[in-house]
């Protein structure tokens, strides 16, 4: 009897991941495409520059 | 008796604690981010970038809009200077045919090609989102100046 509520809830949980892993990642893929948007047109000013312009002390 | 029934218990509990936090850990990955750094990809962006200076011009003048569905198309053929009139289709369709494949590619570089669909939805929505103003952008049947 608990085996078989255990194998249950194993079976529940696996199929869950299933359908998370499955359901498409609307968050990420718009993070995705902003970040390829900006980079294609350039709307930040990508780059290698790390060093702001420090004002000189 | 109930000793080894005890233990038995917690080693199942355990074990489903795992399977969930192996589970856990697969979805939060999957939900993280979509890796959009393979080859394909970075190559696909390389051309994009270099095609763009060419083609902003033509956003620019409304000769070319972007449509509803992720893609661009020529609105305007007037607004196209004579001396680019010529290529304006080719540009246009090699812009479209790299976006196509671009959209495949992360979701089969993803691992979920079935994901292409929803990727370009998702283009086609940032995109218009994320253009200047004075560009133009396909709604409904029409265009709409941004």
């Amino acid at each position: 009897m608990k085996k078989a509520v255990i194998a249950m809830v194993v079976t529940l949980g696996l199929s869950a991941c299933v359908t998370i892993n499955i359901y498409f990642p609307a968050a990420a893929a718009e993070k995705a495409a902003d970040k390829i948007i900006d980079d294609i047109w350039r709307l930040k000013d990508a780059g290698p520059s790390p060093k702001k312009e420090e004002p000189a002390k | 008796m109930s000793g080894s029934l005890n233990r038995s218990n917690m080693h199942n509990i355990k074990s489903i604690f795992l399977v969930g936090l192996m589970c856990f850990a697969t979805w939060a990955q999957a939900e993280a981010d979509l890796d959009v750094a393979t080859p394909a990809i970075s190559a696909l962006k390389n051309s994009m970038q270099a095609r763009h200076a060419q083609l902003a011009a033509h956003y620019a003048s409304g000769a070319v809009g972007l449509t509803k569905d992720g893609l661009i198309a020529l609105r305007d053929i007037t607004a196209v200077p004579l001396k680019d009139r010529q290529g304006i289709n080719a540009l246009v369709a090699a812009e479209n045919d790299d976006r196509v494949a671009l959209y495949k590619e992360i979701a089969a570089g993803n691992g979920h090609p079935e994901w292409r669909g929803e990727i370009q939805n998702t283009f086609s929505i940032r995109w218009i989102d994320k253009e200047p103003a004075g560009w133009y952008y396909e709604s409904g049947s029409a265009w709409v100046k941004k």
